[in-house]
């Protein structure tokens, strides 16, 4: 909120950290990144050259399980990030003014910072009835959204609301709810989706913008590469027993007790983009596969809308009734099929009475 | 191919038609032909059972790679059929002018249409006989470009946008097919088109060895034996 110009170190050493605590910080952060021992100095002296980075945090229609898994961040932990890496100007979730106090707080940092502050938004704007279906600080938050994103640098769309759509976004979709890249055209936004994003992931994004004051190396569809270019699928533990051909047939079965394959209960680990196999959830504790369960895919575009969790060949929409490929590919080929034969039948009964009127001719 | 360079430029279709034996398909063709439905079969159950796997094998991990091995098939098989369907490509260029038949349809030609036309009314059982081709008669060739170039071309695409992923990102299969994936929406959904994929092939193959097979005995030339050997054989001597 305050335009002083403190340096992460500055903040740091206030905050009574010691040099040799703030260099163990570096390190740890730095391999936090994937980054090698030699960028532990180069973190330490972008921390102690750089002014602190406010953040804007704004929540659009969402259910704020982005902050829940934000604030649950062990490395770095959410504290530090918090407190000494970003200047958290505008947080309605986290900081300790509201009402009135918290609008003006946003003003005045739009203000103070335009052109440099770093845009999160959590949850994405619903279009349909001028944008009534989400108010925030009593004007739609569509408003709040563009007007916010006037003055950033970069925006950050968290989790898959503001990345994707997610559930508010499926259909019929009744509120018209978009992602953000959908309103805001003319700013380079990070997508990082999941539902809700890893912590880790969340605090890693954030550390490598500071750090390198720069964005970080985006895939296709905008996701950071660091941690979304692998499928769950591709570094899950249990990919042996895929390879081996032993899967889970049905819940409970022997085959789950032993851990195989969840590919047959529909795990959609082989085709979403996620960290959750290596970094995984809760420090490093666990992540679905591992508690037994498939991945459901949350953090992909339109997840809501692939049909059941517990399908491998997912159903298709379009069609009505909820069918697979499968189904509606083995229905076309046995009406074709039927089709044939009733053809070949006709050409059959054709061919003869042909060939008998030729040989009656040839006789006559 | 011979036979056809022999007549005088002047010399009219219907000349060509009298003659009993045409060479059609020639040798790099009728490979790539029977390399495809090797390729195709092996792309076709190996596919089906990449999305419903067979049952689960018993054993430790480590002494099985039954799902690998198939999933090494699918892939292998899908570059045969990639690289004989670009050496296909490559064919329409330099071959004879039968090997273009399946990439430019002549629209532009009135007989064309018309001979389409009656196509479609010898396989309404409405036509009494059937008009004599030495390479696709018009309906055969609108269906080869409709269904198997158009579909063999989708599954190329969509088959190594999802190799890509297991290669992945910056790899080549990635730098060239990876687009197709967002195009429409995500993985999943590229799975569910390839599978559709693979049901819009099964039923081009079902249609296509059917024909061939009505061909070969009510047409008035041969079908089955001119992928083998290459000669179009007609049946009888009149010219249409």
């Amino acid at each position: 909120m305050s335009n002083n110009v403190e340096t992460f170190y500055q903040v740091m050493r206030r905050q009574g950290i010691t040099r040799r605590s703030f260099m163990k910080y570096c390190s740890l952060t730095a391999a936090a990144l994937g980054l090698g021992p030699s960028f532990a100095p180069q973190i330490a002296h972008a921390m102690e050259t750089k002014q602190r980075t406010p953040v804007i945090w704004l929540h659009g229609l969402e259910c704020t399980c982005c902050s829940e898994s934000f604030i649950r961040s062990a490395h770095p932990l959410v504290k530090d990030v918090v407190l000494s890496m970003i200047s958290m100007d505008y947080n309605d979730l986290l900081m300790a003014s509201a009402g009135h106090q918290a609008e003006a707080a946003l003003e005045t940092s739009m203000e103070n910072h335009k052109g440099n502050y770093i845009l999160a938004v959590e949850g994405n704007p619903p279009l349909n009835e001028d944008g009534m279906f989400c108010i925030s600080g009593g004007k739609p938050f569509i408003e709040k959204l563009k007007k916010a994103a006037e003055g950033a640098k970069a925006i950050i769309a968290w989790g898959s609301c503001a990345s994707w759509g997610c559930v508010q976004a499926a259909r019929p979709n009744p509120t018209q709810a978009v992602p953000i890249h959908k309103v805001i055209t003319d700013k380079p936004i990070i997508k990082v989706p999941g539902c809700p994003p890893i912590a880790e992931v969340m605090t890693g994004v954030i550390t490598y913008m500071l750090t390198f004051d720069r964005l970080p190396e985006l895939d296709r569809q905008g996701r950071p590469k660091m941690f979304y270019s692998q499928r769950i699928h591709d570094k899950c533990y249990r990919r042996p027993h895929f390879d081996a051909g032993q899967f889970v047939e049905s819940w409970d079965d022997e085959n789950a007790r032993k851990g195989y394959c969840l590919y047959k209960v529909g795990c959609k680990g082989p085709t979403t983009y996620n960290a959750c196999s290596t970094v995984r959830w809760n420090e490093g504790i666990s992540f679905p596969i591992q508690a037994g369960h498939g991945c459901i895919g949350c953090s992909e575009d339109g997840f809501w809308d692939q049909g059941s969790f517990y399908d491998r060949l997912t159903s298709i929409n379009q069609f009505g009734i909820e069918e697979n490929a499968d189904t509606v590919g083995m229905t076309a080929a046995g009406v074709v099929g039927a089709g044939i034969a009733a053809h070949a039948a006709v050409s059959a009964i054709k061919q003869t009475t042909q060939r008998k009127k030729t040989e009656e001719e040839q006789n006559s | 191919m011979a036979l056809e360079k022999n007549l005088a430029p002047g010399d009219s279709e219907e000349k060509v038609r009298r003659q009993t034996a045409v060479y059609v398909y020639e040798a790099p063709l009728r490979l790539w032909h029977w390399v495809t439905v090797l390729s195709v079969l092996v792309l076709g159950v190996t596919g089906f059972l990449i999305g419903r796997p067979l049952p689960s094998v018993p054993g430790e991990a480590i002494d099985n790679y039954l799902m690998g091995y198939i999933r090494f098939a699918h892939f292998s098989a899908g570059y045969v059929v990639t690289i004989a369907f670009i050496g296909r490509i490559y064919w329409a260029f330099v071959g004879n002018h039968h090997a273009r038949e399946l990439f430019i349809l002549p629209v532009h030609r009135k007989r064309w249409w018309s001979e389409l036309w009656h196509e479609i009314r010898w396989y309404l059982f409405l036509a009494k006989t059937p008009k004599k081709y030495i390479g696709h008669n018009p309906l055969g060739q609108l269906a080869m470009f409709c269904f198997f170039v158009v579909g063999m071309t989708f599954m190329i695409f969509t088959g190594f946008a999802l190799y890509s992923e297991g290669a992945g990102v910056g790899s080549w299969q990635d730098q060239v097919f990876g687009w197709v994936i967002p195009l429409f929406g995500q993985s999943q959904d590229v799975h569910t088109w390839h599978r559709l994929g693979m049901w819009f092939l099964v039923i081009f193959i079902m249609t296509h060895i059917y024909v061939a097979v009505r061909e070969d005995i009510m047409s008035r030339q041969s079908l089955i034996s001119t992928m083998v050997g290459g000669w179009r054989m007609f049946k009888d001597d009149r010219p249409d």
